[in-house]
């Protein structure tokens, strides 16, 4: 078992010998506030008292108050430790990070609440995103970490954060705002279910490097890889054709073979996919549907993008009912609607034509009229 | 000396209110040629709108498969700092807590090994370091394990499971996904560290169906806490709900996906055997609603994202499990399907796909599992079915019209 030592150390001359093996991680419980160890299992409510701030309240009447700030995801070591001198000024150095890479100090005493909230205001720390608001944006590796990446990550999120700022530390939303990105259609991210979301997306044929096919890559993967069996063998070259009719860009071949790059930084861009969720609450789990087929890559600040977000974004804001998400709405509305009040083109690549395409026909005469 | 690079772009990337990325690896820059590199190269990709990473590459640490991803800069010439530069995945606390020693320990460890770059934390849950080289690998890993660290998972293995903060710090936890998390992660450290299977396996325990980790959409399989008991109402305090504004009758009733929920302006009524166990009345109405025992599980099984055949959610396949420790009969199941995923799967064919190419009843009967109706949307809609010979002898009609 991962069993943390009295004192964490770092030996100058390191003995490999020494590493142990499936040890795990260490106890969740080394790292919980007592308040918490206490409680464990029996909170009985909490309250949101500000964007930022919530209280839970044990079934005891002992209280811990949570003092949410936004990050980057990406962290350098310097920040870590001024988060860690900050949870200990005011949280006996306990915080948390959340599932969307938010950090929660944990305060247990309330009168260093305004305090620690004081000192993260006067350190430009960005308070909020609790409650019907928008959140951090989970999102992917992008150009500072992965091979495949049609369009950057970070960099996105950076600015879409900027223009949704507003909704992260005051305004409400009528419901969570949950964005995601993922740079290629792999989709690490989980944009596939997110209100709004983004996936960097080629649109040519991968080139094929026939001198090197034979060398690093293996035919029956590769062509196993194709959802669309667009590849094919090409044996008098030792390496492969692909029918470009099929081919739909995916980049799922590079993935298993390096000799068939794809990214084109002419006509690689963004795609706005929305309308998806994963709770249960009142409706099912939903996935995310086309929005905006592409947009440019246009770094650093990607303004078309943010555009055509604020255009998704502030339709719903004016149309949605109190506690409905981006999809409840888009459902209740209707997407013929949808389109009119967003003024997004509908174009044919919102057609669908894959797998369950037919699934997505409209076998009614139910609809509304728009224009 | 750290190498210094104009950022013309990077910096456009500073301003505003958002914390900057870019900043972030500045201050490592200042101290590390790595992360000095790593500024450099992004601000190229900025300029060409294209990555310069090289496609995979294969490093690791002795006895484990897992748990670094190899990485190399296609400019290693003109970026020597990022030539290498491997993620190190570090198995996190269930919970996502820290304590501001061990935060401070894993920062002096990377700043010696690494780029004093990191995630906290990457999509799969894992604290992730950001660039290091192949040589500090065998120290880095060793240094973690004598602090009571390990090392995450990747490539065709179980992956690092994850959790919502439960029953931590969230009164609707119906179980213990910090404990289950914990524990699943322990048992199964052999598959976790030495890629066995045809492709990834992601487990993600969630501790009610809100499921604020995204368990249903990322995790091969998915745990989701449930209640089988009436739900508890607080009448004082819906009214003062309703005294501060809340309009019941909109905001709760109307979106009762059950059509369950009645209001007379004064008392709430639920038909419990009608509810679907949403939680939109507990969360909206928090503290005045409480789910009430039974308490378990919804076991599903099979997301994953678009590739190969499109993005999939998990499928319930057992829509009731008591979960308590030593979680016994969840393993069991686990293993069971891994073996039969393991004798089947393709090559890169995550369980789901299989399921699909080989039918659910085939999964089932591997897991031991009867079919309920809480498995489908709604039964199949033509009449051309599998029957074994098994089948045959079945009698049930002698059953049910008895
Ligand atoms: C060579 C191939 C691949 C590489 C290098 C790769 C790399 C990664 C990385 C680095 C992450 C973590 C991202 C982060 O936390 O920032 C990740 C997560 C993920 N990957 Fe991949 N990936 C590959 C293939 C795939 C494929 C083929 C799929 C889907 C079929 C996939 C689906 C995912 C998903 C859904 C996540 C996030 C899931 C979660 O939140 O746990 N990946 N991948
Ligand atoms: C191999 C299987 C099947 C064959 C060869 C077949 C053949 C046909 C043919 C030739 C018709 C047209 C009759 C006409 O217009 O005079 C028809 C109509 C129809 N079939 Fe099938 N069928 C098959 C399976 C099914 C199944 C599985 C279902 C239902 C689940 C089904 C439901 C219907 C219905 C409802 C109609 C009438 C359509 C209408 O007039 O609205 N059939 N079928
Ligand atoms: S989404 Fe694609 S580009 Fe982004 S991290 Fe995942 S595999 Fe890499
Ligand atoms: S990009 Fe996708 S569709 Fe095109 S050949 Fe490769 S795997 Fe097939
Ligand atoms: S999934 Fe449920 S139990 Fe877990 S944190 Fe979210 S609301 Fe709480
Ligand atoms: S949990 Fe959902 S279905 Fe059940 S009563 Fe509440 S709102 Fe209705």
């Amino acid at each position: 078992m991962g069993e943390i030592p009295e004192k964490f150390f770092i030996p100058d001359v390191v003995d490999v010998k020494q590493r142990k093996t499936d040890i795990g991680p260490p106890h969740y419980s080394n790292f919980l506030p007592p308040v918490i160890k206490k409680n464990y299992g029996n909170w009985k409510t909490h309250e949101i008292l500000s964007p930022g701030l919530m209280v839970h309240i044990a079934n005891s009447g002992d209280k811990i108050w949570t003092v949410r700030v936004a990050s980057p995801r990406l962290l350098s070591t310097d920040t870590l430790r001024e988060i860690a001198d900050i949870a200990d000024k005011y949280c006996d150095g306990y915080f948390r990070f959340t599932t969307r890479n938010n950090i929660e100090f944990l305060v247990s005493d309330e009168s260093k609440v305004q305090p620690l909230i004081d000192e993260l205001n006067a350190k430009k720390f960005m308070i909020g995103g609790i409650g019907s608001r928008v959140s951090n944006i989970v999102h992917t590796q992008g150009w500072i970490h992965c091979h495949s990446a049609a369009v950057d990550a970070s960099a996105l999120v950076k600015a879409i954060m900027d223009e949704f700022a507003d909704y992260f530390t005051t305004k409400e939303t009528p419901n969570k705002v949950r964005f995601a990105v993922a740079c290629c259609t792999n989709m690490c991210g989980a944009v596939h279910c997110s209100d709004i979301a983004y996936v960097g997306i080629h649109r040519k044929l991968p080139r094929i490097d026939h001198d090197n096919f034979k060398n690093v890559c293996e035919l029956p993967t590769t062509m196993a890889a194709c959802p669309t069996a667009a590849i094919t063998p090409d044996p008098a070259k030792k390496s492969i054709k692909i029918n470009p009719e099929k081919c739909m860009y995916c980049g799922n071949c590079f993935s298993v073979c390096p000799a068939l790059p794809i990214a084109d930084p002419e006509n690689d861009g963004v795609a706005i996919v929305v309308g998806g969720k994963v709770g249960n609450l009142r409706k099912p789990p939903m996935f995310s549907k086309l929005a905006v087929a592409y947009l440019p890559n246009n770094p650093p600040r990607w303004p078309e993008v943010v555009k055509a977000t604020r255009k998704i974004f502030d339709a719903y804001i004016a149309g949605a009912k109190k506690h409905e998400r981006v999809g409840e709405w888009i459902e209740r509305i209707g997407w013929e609607k949808f389109f009119a009040v967003t003024g997004l083109p509908f174009t044919f690549q919102h057609i669908d034509d894959w797998t369950y395409a037919f699934k997505t026909f409209r076998t009614t005469t139910q609809f509304k009229w728009t224009k | 000396m750290t190498k210094k690079y104009d950022t013309p772009l990077l910096d456009e990337l500073e301003k505003g209110p958002f914390p900057s990325f870019v900043t972030e690896i500045k201050k490592a820059a200042a101290k590390n040629p790595m992360a000095a590199d790593e500024l450099g190269q992004l601000e190229k990709s900025m300029r060409d709108k294209v990555t310069y990473w090289k496609h995979g590459g294969i490093v690791g640490v002795r006895g484990y498969g897992g748990g670094v991803i190899g990485r190399y800069s296609q400019l290693a010439d003109e970026f020597p700092g990022v030539a290498h530069f491997h993620t190190v995945r570090v198995n996190q606390p269930a919970g996502l807590f820290y304590t501001s020693e061990t935060i401070r320990f894993i920062c002096d460890l990377w700043d010696k090994y690494g780029s004093g770059l990191t995630n906290f934390h990457g999509s799969t849950g894992d604290m992730v370091l950001l660039g290091t080289v192949t040589d500090n690998l065998e120290p880095l890993a060793t240094i973690l394990s004598l602090n009571g660290f390990d090392l995450g998972g990747s490539g065709s293995a179980m992956r690092t499971p994850s959790c919502c903060v439960g029953p931590a710090r969230c009164e609707w936890s119906m179980i213990d996904t910090l404990d289950i998390t914990y524990d699943l992660t322990q048992e199964f450290q052999d598959e976790l560290h030495r890629p066995q299977f045809p492709y990834k396996f992601k487990i993600k325990t969630v501790g009610c169906p809100v499921d604020c980790n995204a368990s249903i959409a990322r995790a091969d399989l998915s745990i989701i806490g449930t209640w089988k008991g009436p739900i508890e109402i607080d009448q004082d305090r819906v009214r003062d709900y309703a005294k501060k504004g809340v309009n019941i009758q909109e905001e709760i009733v109307n979106f009762c996906p059950g059509k369950c929920i009645t209001w007379d302006g004064n008392n709430l009524a639920i038909n419990n055997s009608d509810c679907l166990h949403c939680m939109h009345c507990i969360t909206k109405l928090a503290g005045a609603l409480k789910p009430t025992p039974p308490f378990g599980a919804v076991i599903l099984i099979g997301a994953k994202a678009p590739f190969v055949i499109g993005a999939t959610l998990s499928w319930v396949i057992v829509p009731f499990m008591e979960l308590k420790p030593p979680y016994q009969e969840l393993k069991d199941m686990i293993r069971n399907m891994w073996d039969w995923w393991n004798e089947y799967g393709k090559n890169r064919e995550r369980i789901g796909e299989l399921i699909i190419r080989r039918g659910m009843r085939e999964f089932l009967e591997v897991c031991g599992l009867e079919p309920t109706p809480e498995m489908v949307k709604e039964p199949r809609n033509d009449p051309f079915w599998f029957w074994k010979e098994e089948d045959l002898e079945k009698k049930p009609w002698e059953e049910f019209l008895k």
